[in-house]
């Protein structure tokens, strides 16, 4: 399918370099195409030196496997990054003053601008978060907003992920590996750093601590070694200096959440979780759940720990509820979307779903709750058998499922076997909440290694490069801007 | 009714248990239909009061220290109402929730028949006739007590809806669950509710019934284990989608072994006279 004339972020529509890889470009037409295959290698060595892993699901080979990274960048210009910044911090702003809404006054669902069965209904929306106000009334504040391009001026939000989204660690990695590999063309670009995430993570967890605490404890609570993002659970508390730990390290004593450590129970302020609503609190949600800390709900509601991400967050990120997105923008703030949404069909629309099931070899169909890649049909790279099997599954729960045209994603130069190839990319920008919504510059590209491929997920044998923002502003005024950078 | 509650609720444990914590939703609701006087709860170490997102008030007890045995105290006065079994206003909780369904309340064919037959429907899903859905839920009432026999001992408190009909014997919370079931087949909201029944001729004192929720009249009870609607008799604790939500304690322990437990109510109305037999 048109992988031939996809948008190329490096040479456009047409064979010239586009602007902003013209002095990477520049760089790599000298070098010996021998050479980037050495330091790719040299990459592999890296990342199986730092125990970069990723447990797959299903995967019979072990439980750990390395993400392919890719050594050629993917390349934003300051303009470009000054819209997609723009728009994905308009986009989660409206994304928590809407789960903000639903969990107290309900104000869209009376307007009707929301269908509201399909808030009240969905089995994301969690009444155990009925009437209580978090702090800065923000819900989502790790949010990673997927974004894909189509060509030179259009960019389009693929979904949004509010829940407990990961990937941020690889654009971290990735950075570093990038910057020991090829030193010199970090010297000869001005390349906006990433490498003060988890400082802004840190700061936007603190500035979310329950009132009256001003020097708020925060954790990550992990479900442990076995989940795929483990790793990255680790590797975050220990950039931020806090202590990861797992749900029997927890408990709760007088409606307060206490962290058991060698010196007597120390008070727990922020919990950044990184373990689903369901195996929070086996009192509230799964009965049969070791993961969490019983009792938690309770301290949550009296106001004494903040959980981030919000318990419930998942009923905004439901792909039924993204068709809504441009207007849930519009209500809460006025505002037109800076980024646009795919088309999408509601296949709980009968109208939707019959168009969808005439034309299922053209459309991506995607399950409302699904996640990862997992349960989706690619119609145009799927066999005529898949086509027919998803049919019955459509048929049997049509509300379980949205449908996309399949779009055109913009390719990247990419290392393979064969040298350079153009592949499939998109694009995860991390946006931060609490006091103030930020994002730091790029994000986590993730890239299709199988020619032709559109599934970039990780899970699916998607690989990863580093994001490049050039920065435009003077040389002078950035020693200030980004001096926090942590080491 | 004015009516005197005393609720202990043991549990033996074989050895020691090193933590345990508990949600108790032991305290009556602000519902508009009963008025607490007096109302306390004594437990282990520490115990706070927090309020759940159904509106129900909840208190979490946890014990740090080792122990073999938990108990809980509730002693209290409430004042209640005969609202004809309907609790007329929103109470902030959105109605259009309740048609969610649960494990325990998930409907199979033989319960969305079960509707239908109440409904009067043949139809799938079953219909119900514009402005028939009070007598429609009576009717369910009617058929749900019917199907399911009361008898303690077969049931526990995973069991589901489907499974209770098809065995055909419960207690009132698979009733309750029966009755949630099929209203919500019927595009009818319900939630289950927990509570306390004050009855002179049987020994039912902590209770769970069902409330509906119709369009125009509001929240309406319907008790299928004893064939009527909420009273003055009836002392709400907790509502949720099912008993998961609203049970009246569930706990987690570390260590303990196997328990015992020990429930006993005693509800009594209390009238200037009455209350002098204390």
């Amino acid at each position: 399918m048109g992988s031939k004339r996809a948008f190329d972020e490096m040479h456009g529509s047409g064979k010239s370099i586009r602007e902003p890889y013209s002095s990477y470009g520049a760089w790599l037409h000298s070098l010996d195409i021998s050479e980037l295959g050495r330091r790719h290698k040299a990459a592999d060595v890296i990342f199986r030196r730092m125990g970069i892993t990723f447990n797959v699901y299903g995967d019979e080979g072990g439980v750990e496997r390395l993400i392919p990274f890719d050594v050629v960048p993917r390349i934003l210009s300051a303009s470009e990054w000054r819209t997609l910044e723009r728009g994905v911090i308009q986009r989660v702003d409206a994304l928590n003053a809407f789960l903000n809404d639903v969990y107290n006054d309900q104000d869209i669902l009376k307007a009707g601008v929301v269908p509201a069965d399909m808030v009240l209904t969905n089995a994301a929306f969690r009444p155990q978060m009925l009437g209580l106000r978090v702090p800065q009334d923000v819900y989502a504040h790790v949010s990673g907003i997927d974004i894909v391009r189509v060509d030179e001026d259009t960019f389009y939000v693929l979904e949004d992920n509010a829940r407990t989204p990961s990937g941020v660690s690889y654009m971290l990695e990735n950075r570093q590996t990038m910057m020991r590999l090829f030193p010199e063309l970090f010297a000869s670009n001005a390349i906006a750093p990433v490498e003060h995430y988890p400082e802004l993570l840190l700061e936007t967890l603190r500035s979310v601590a329950p009132r009256g605490v001003d020097d708020p404890c925060v954790v990550l609570l992990t479900p442990g070694q076995y989940n795929s993002a483990f790793f990255e659970h680790a590797f975050l508390a220990q950039q931020m200096g806090i202590e990861l730990v797992e749900g029997q390290d927890l408990f709760v004593d007088g409606g307060k959440v206490y962290m058991r450590t060698t010196r007597g129970p120390r008070p727990v302020h922020v919990i950044y979780r990184r373990i689903d609503d369901d195996f929070l609190d086996p009192l509230a949600f799964h009965p049969d759940s070791m993961l969490g800390v019983p009792g938690l709900l309770a301290a949550y509601r009296l106001g004494n720990v903040t959980i981030c991400n919000a318990i419930g967050g998942g009923v905004a990120d439901d792909k039924a509820i993204y068709a809504y997105m441009p207007d849930i923008i519009r209500f809460y703030l006025g505002q037109e979307p800076i980024l646009n949404n795919v088309p999408t069909w509601n296949l709980r629309r009968p109208d939707d779903c019959a168009y969808v099931l005439e034309h299922l070899p053209e459309l991506v169909v995607k399950e409302v709750h699904g996640s990862g890649g997992y349960g989706m049909l690619v119609g145009p790279a799927a066999t005529k058998a898949e086509i027919e099997a998803f049919r019955e599954r459509i048929i049997a729960e049509p509300a379980r499922f949205i449908a996309q045209p399949t779009l055109s994603l913009s390719t990247c130069p990419t290392y393979v076997d064969q040298g350079i190839a153009p592949r499939h990319v998109d694009l995860r920008p991390f946006v931060l909440s609490g006091r103030e919504t930020r994002v730091v510059p790029g994000g986590l590209t993730r890239v299709a290694m199988r020619e032709g491929s559109l599934v970039v997920n990780s899970s699916q044998g998607g690989g990863t490069k580093d994001t490049w923002v050039l920065d435009d502003t003077p040389r002078s005024a950035q020693g200030g801007r980004h001096a926090r950078t942590r080491r | 009714m004015r009516l005197h509650i005393r609720h202990e609720t043991r549990y033996r444990l074989d050895h020691p248990a090193r933590r345990s914590v508990q949600y108790l939703r032991l305290t009556p609701r602000l519902d508009r239909c009963q008025q607490v006087l007096r109302w306390t709860i004594t437990g282990p170490e520490t115990i706070a009061p927090w309020t759940d997102g159904f509106g129900n008030r909840v208190h979490v007890a946890s014990e740090g220290e080792a122990h073999d045995e938990l108990l809980f105290t509730v002693d209290g006065e409430i004042e209640t109402m005969d609202t004809c079994g309907i609790l007329p206003l929103d109470d902030g909780l959105p109605p259009m929730m309740f048609l969610r369904d649960t494990p325990r309340t998930r409907a199979d064919d033989a319960v969305i028949a079960l509707a239908g037959e109440a409904a009067g429907s043949a139809e799938k899903p079953p219909v119900i006739a514009p402005g028939d859905e009070v007598p429609t839920l009576h009717r369910l009432m009617g058929l749900v007590a019917d199907r399911v026999t009361y008898r303690a001992g077969h049931t526990d408190v995973g069991t589901t809806a489907a499974e209770v009909l098809q065995h055909g014997f419960g207690v009132c919370q698979d009733h309750a669950h029966l009755f949630i079931a099929c209203s919500r087949a019927l595009g009818i909201p319900a939630r289950y509710v927990s509570g306390y029944l004050w009855s002179d001729h049987t020994e039912m004192a902590s209770h769970a019934w069902a409330e509906s929720w119709v369009k125009g009249l509001g929240w309406v009870s319907f008790d299928p284990a004893n064939r009527q609607s909420a009273t003055d008799a009836y002392v709400r604790l907790a509502v949720g989608f099912d008993y998961a939500d609203a049970c009246p304690v569930t706990g987690v322990r570390a260590g303990g072994g196997d328990e015992a437990l020990d429930v006993s109510v005693t509800i009594a109305p209390l009238s200037g006279t009455q209350s002098g037999q204390q």
